[in-house]
Order: structure tokens, then C-alpha cells, then sequence
């Protein structure tokens, strides 16, 4: 078969971007960017065409901890995973940046990709990463008063407690 | 006192809407600015957003959760000066489900019913773009055999079809004309029951799946298809009489809702609302999967952005993909529907009655589900909103470690303050509509 997935991200890919290591996995470059670097790569790349953020997501690695990241990138319990378009290249990015569990922030893109406003506040609400600087960082899909953030791979299923502060179970 | 340390705290900012006595000039211009891509200064020079906090003459109102028109639960809270909407701020989660959560609880195998269940008015792109994305990392994206590829692109842009023809009737129905939308409804249905032969049910089909798709087409289905595009192609002139032409029908939309090619960019807006600004974006052609560039059709796109041209742009939409539909017709390969890969395909049912072995795999695959190598991909394809991606990362087990939809409603529902900025309540029902944001997809 011809068309096995070359370039698994674990292999280290000499190449680097705005000074960031860029691998390939399956096909698509993929750029990690250090969290004290991450705005100025984001600005950098706004202004290499990428315009639009088409999606901002996290992922929780609590369960994957010592996973092989490229160059000095140190692997971390939280990754913001940034997917931008470049709409005149016709190209897309992703950004990896890593997120410590002790201090789980990134500085908002709000003033670069203002359509990045409620995927930041989602990440917020399901993972507990702050965005500084962001104009309303709230709970989003969750209620307000919700304890937790939900898609943390601590976070428990499989049973229903009573989540609520002011209710008695 | 900085963010980070008041959510430490335990005192968590909650949502909402601040009336404009308590804001500060900068945190105005910055909601205007950003979007504008400049800074809170030329965002000043701009003017039309009064930022004297003497003028305490307006009202926070709360539109929704339960108003007719929101399109299931999305409440509004509207600043009003008089009938002039100065702010505006989406609050959605109302019909939140926790889907990607249970996503990871799922194999790939049952992954499908899952994501099949946000989009509801067009689930087979959302089980295209899962599958897709689960192909691209089994490797196995490539093989996936002509008919099932030609398949999947018939119920896709069908899908486009109807999902279309719902926005058309809800369109009407929020602005008054209450005989569209009994007839956008009608033509729809017949495109369901189209659905219904095919996979069964008429909505949340979990047809496509990982590999191919679940069952080849029914005997009769060319004709039904024929018969189906006989149907609706002058259902679509009677639209047209009856409300592109009509001066009412125009007064309600143009002017109303106008959103620039920058805004939507920066917005991150794509699909309709996008191509009425005038961008010819469409991943169909720009960014081509299954084998849309072996298909003639144009990009439909607008000019000048407002809820006429997003209008517009869907009711055109829906003739190109009767043009689309045609060509499939023509060129509908024979051979296999799903992919003869023993790891994804479950053997047939009449294997099981003979072989224990077939028996064995049968059960294993359903229970267990396959394995997916270790990697993460993101792949985006065109749903009726705009782009819908699916992010997954697998850990090597059968079921995903992470699964991330990126909702193209999600991201397009931030575009209502800046369209409804300036405009008058009233028109506020004509923007949601023509935004056409399904809350399944936006709460997931």
C-alpha cells in the first residue's frame, strides 16, 4: 500500500517555522510553539497569511505523559491546539502549544482572531485553561455555577453527582 | 487582581452583558476593533457606537431561550437604545450534551451514531467529516472504493439539499411568510424519505461510516433521485416567485445583517455567510476531498453580504447541487460499497450463518471495535453551515483519545453582534435566520 501515513509525528523533522520545530503528521504541518513564544508566533503567522483561526481545542495528556514532541518542546498535561487558514494559500497550520497543569494559561488571541472569542471560552469552561486578556472569559456550554471542567481526563463518568453549589444531594 | 488568580480564587466571572454605565470606552472599542482588525483608536474614528456613559438611555433585554424564532435555545441579550440594537450578546449551552466526553467513551465503531447527532439537519456531512477523519488515520483514505466514494458524495450534497430547504422554510417563517415555510418543509420531506429508503431512518442515519458506507443503494434509487430533482427544480421557481422577486420579501432582507469580507474572516465565518461577502470559499473546490474536482459546479458567492445575499446564496445552492446530484447520477461507479479491509469491515450476515470465524470477527468488531494507530488529524469538509472539522487523537486503542468537532454554527453564531450592531429588533429575527445556526451542533 502505497499510501501508508509517512511522517508519524514522533519522527523529528529538522524544519522550523518562526524558530518552532514543524513536523508532518499525516500529511498536515504542524507547528509547536513554546507558550512564552506563542503570541509572537501567532502574530508572525497572522501576518504570513494565516487570517483566519478555524478552530482553537485543547487536549488533556494526563494519561499520555511521556509522549515524544519535537525539539526542546517539553511535553506538558494540557496542549492548546490552534487550526489556522490561510484562505489565499489555501493552506492550513496547526499549532501545538503545551500547557503546564501548575499554571494553565496562554494569552488570548481575541485581538488577532476575535472568532477565536467562544472556542477560547470553551476550552476555559472544558478544560480550565485561562486566556488573559480575554474580554469575557466565562463558562460557556456548562452552567455557571458548574464545578469542574469536563473533558479533563480526571473528570469522572459514570455516575451522575449533584454538580450544583447551592443543591443539597 | 488578575484572572488567573480570582478563578483560583473560586470566583468565577460569570456571562453576561454589561450595561454600558459599567464599561469602560476601551472594552467597547475593543469588541468593535478586534473584529475590524485595528486598534481601539481608529476603532473610535469609526464612530457609531456612543460611548458617553452619561447616555444611560438604554435597556438590557434578554431575547430567548424560548422565542420562536431562535432556532431552538439561543438566547440573545440585546443592548436597545429605543428599537436600535447596540450590543448584542449570544448565550448558548442550553442543549449541551457533553458529545465530545461521550465521544471518547465510544469506539469508532459507535462513533458515527455520536457525531451523526450535532448537526442534526445535516447528519451525513457530520458522519462524512468522522469517517474521514478516522480513514486518515488508519491510512486507509485513499482505498476506499469508487462507489462508495460517489455514494457518500450523492448523500452529501442531497444532504445540502435538504438542510437548504429547511433554512428556506424557517427563513420564511421568521419573517411572516408562513407558506414557505410549509413548503420548505414539504420539499424536504421528500428528500428524507429519500434518506429513509436508503439508510432507514430520515434523520441521524449513521450511514457513512469508517471505511465506506453501511449498505449500497436501494433497487429504484436512480429513479426516485430523478423523480426527486423533477420535484424540486420547479418547486424552487415557485420560491423564487414568490419571494426573491417580491418587494416585501427584498425590504425584509437587503440592507439587513451586513457583515464584511474582514469581519467574517476575522470572525472566522465560513460557508454561506462568507460567500456573501463576496469570498469564494468553498472547500469543495478549494480544498477538494472525495472526488469533487472530477465535478463541474460553481461557487455561488454574494456581494454585498447581507441577509438577502445569504439568502440568495442558499437558494442558488441548492440548484447546484441538483447539478451535482445529476452528474452523479451519470457516473455512478459499480463495485463494492465499503472497503474490503478485514481490520474495519464487519463480514457479511450471510457469512455468520456459516463460518464461526466470521462469527468470532462479527462479534469482536462490534464489541471491541479496531484499533487506530497513534496520531492526530484534523480534517474539514463542506457542511451546509460552512466548514465542519473533526479533530481526533488516538492513543492507539480502539476508542478515540480525543475527538474535537469544530462546529461551523458554533463559530458563526459569533457573527450576530456584529451584524445586528446598529440594526433595529425587528430585523434582528431576519439576521439569526439568515445565519441559520442549528443549536445541536453549536451546544454539542
Amino acid at each position: 500500500m502505497s499510501d501508508q501515513p509517512e511522517a508519524q509525528q514522533s519522527a523529528p523533522d529538522p524544519v522550523t517555522l518562526h524558530g518552532c520545530p514543524l513536523v508532518v503528521s499525516y500529511g498536515q504541518p504542524v507547528v509547536f510553539a513554546p507558550r512564552d513564544r506563542y503570541a509572537a508566533v501567532m502574530k508572525a503567522l497572522l501576518a504570513d497569511g494565516y487570517e483566519m483561526c478555524a478552530d482553537l481545542t485543547a487536549v488533556d495528556y494526563l494519561l499520555i505523559p511521556d509522549r515524544a514532541l519535537p525539539g526542546e518542546i517539553a511535553a506538558e498535561r494540557f496542549e492548546v491546539v490552534v487550526n489556522l487558514l490561510s484562505l489565499r494559500d489555501r493552506k492550513r497550520l496547526r499549532v501545538r502549544v503545551q500547557v503546564p497543569e501548575s499554571d494553565p494559561s496562554l494569552p488570548t488571541l481575541f485581538d488577532q482572531h476575535p472568532g477565536s472569542e467562544a472556542m477560547e471560552r470553551e476550552v476555559y469552561d472544558m478544560f480550565g485553561i485561562v486566556f488573559t486578556d480575554h474580554p469575557d472569559l466565562s463558562r460557556i456550554l456548562m452552567p455557571e455555577d458548574w464545578e469542574g471542567h469536563p473533558l479533563r481526563k480526571d473528570y469522572e463518568i459514570g455516575s451522575i453527582p449533584v454538580q450544583f453549589k447551592q443543591a443539597r444531594a | 487582581m488578575s484572572i488567573v488568580e480570582t478563578i483560583r480564587d473560586g470566583n468565577e466571572p460569570a456571562q453576561g452583558l454589561k450595561p454600558r454605565s459599567e464599561l469602560t470606552a476601551r472594552e467597547l472599542l475593543r469588541e468593535v476593533g478586534s473584529v475590524l482588525r485595528m486598534s481601539e483608536t481608529d476603532a473610535a474614528k469609526l464612530g457609531g457606537v456612543p460611548v458617553d456613559p452619561s447616555e444611560d438611555q438604554t435597556m438590557i433585554i434578554n431575547m430567548g431561550p424560548q422565542h420562536p424564532s431562535t432556532h431552538g435555545v439561543l438566547r440573545l441579550m440585546l443592548e436597545l437604545q429605543g428599537e436600535t440594537v447596540l450590543r448584542c450578546k449570544p448565550i448558548i449551552g442550553y442543549l449541551h450534551t457533553g458529545m465530545e466526553k461521550t465521544g471518547e467513551a465510544l469506539t469508532y465503531m459507535q462513533g458515527g451514531t455520536n457525531l451523526t447527532r450535532m448537526d442534526y439537519v445535516s447528519p451525513l456531512n457530520n458522519e462524512l467529516v468522522f469517517s474521514m477523519a478516522v480513514e486518515k488515520l488508519l491510512g486507509i483514505e485513499h482505498d476506499i472504493p469508487e462507489r462508495a466514494v460517489w455514494m457518500r458524495m450523492l448523500l452529501s450534497e442531497l444532504n445540502r439539499m435538504s438542510s437548504h430547504l429547511l433554512f428556506m422554510a424557517t427563513n420564511g417563517m421568521d419573517l411572516g411568510a408562513v407558506s414557505m415555510m410549509i413548503y420548505g418543509w414539504r420539499e424536504r420531506e421528500e428528500v428524507l424519505r429519500f434518506f429513509q429508503k436508503v439508510t432507514g431512518l430520515r434523520m441521524n442515519h449513521n450511514f457513512i461510516r469508517p471505511g465506506g458506507v453501511a449498505a449500497d443503494l436501494p433497487g429504484g434509487w436512480r429513479d426516485d433521485v430523478l423523480g426527486l430533482l423533477e420535484l424540486i427544480e420547479p418547486r424552487l421557481d415557485e420560491y423564487d416567485t414568490l419571494m426573491t422577486g417580491q418587494p416585501l420579501w427584498r425590504d425584509r432582507l437587503q440592507g439587513v445583517g451586513v457583515i464584511t469580507a474582514t469581519e467574517a474572516i476575522a470572525l472566522g465565518a465560513t460557508g454561506p455567510i462568507l460567500r456573501g461577502t463576496g469570498v469564494p470559499w468553498d472547500l469543495r473546490r478549494d480544498q477538494p476531498y472525495l472526488c469533487y474536482p472530477e465535478l463541474d459546479f460553481d461557487v455561488i458567492v454574494g456581494s454585498y453580504g447581507d441577509a438577502f445575499d445569504r439568502y440568495a446564496i442558499r437558494l442558488n445552492e441548492v440548484r447546484e447541487s441538483m447539478k451535482l446530484v445529476r452528474q452523479i447520477l451519470d457516473r455512478m461507479p459499480a463495485g463494492d460499497f465499503r472497503i474490503q479491509n478485514k481490520k474495519v469491515t464487519p463480514p457479511p450476515r450471510a457469512r455468520i450463518d456459516e463460518s464461526m470465524e466470521a462469527l468470532i470477527h462479527h462479534f469482536k468488531i462490534f464489541t471491541e471495535g479496531f484499533k487506530v494507530p497513534e496520531g492526530e488529524v484534523y480534517v474539514a469538509i463542506e457542511s451546509p453551515r460552512g466548514e465542519i472539522g473533526c479533530y481526533i487523537v488516538s492513543d492507539g486503542s480502539p476508542t478515540p483519545y480525543r475527538i474535537h468537532v469544530r462546529a461551523p454554527s458554533f463559530v458563526n453564531v459569533q457573527c450576530l453582534p456584529h451584524m445586528m450592531r446598529g440594526g433595529l429588533v425587528a430585523d434582528a429575527v431576519a439576521v439569526i435566520s439568515s445565519v441559520d445556526p442549528v443549536l445541536g451542533e453549536v451546544d454539542r
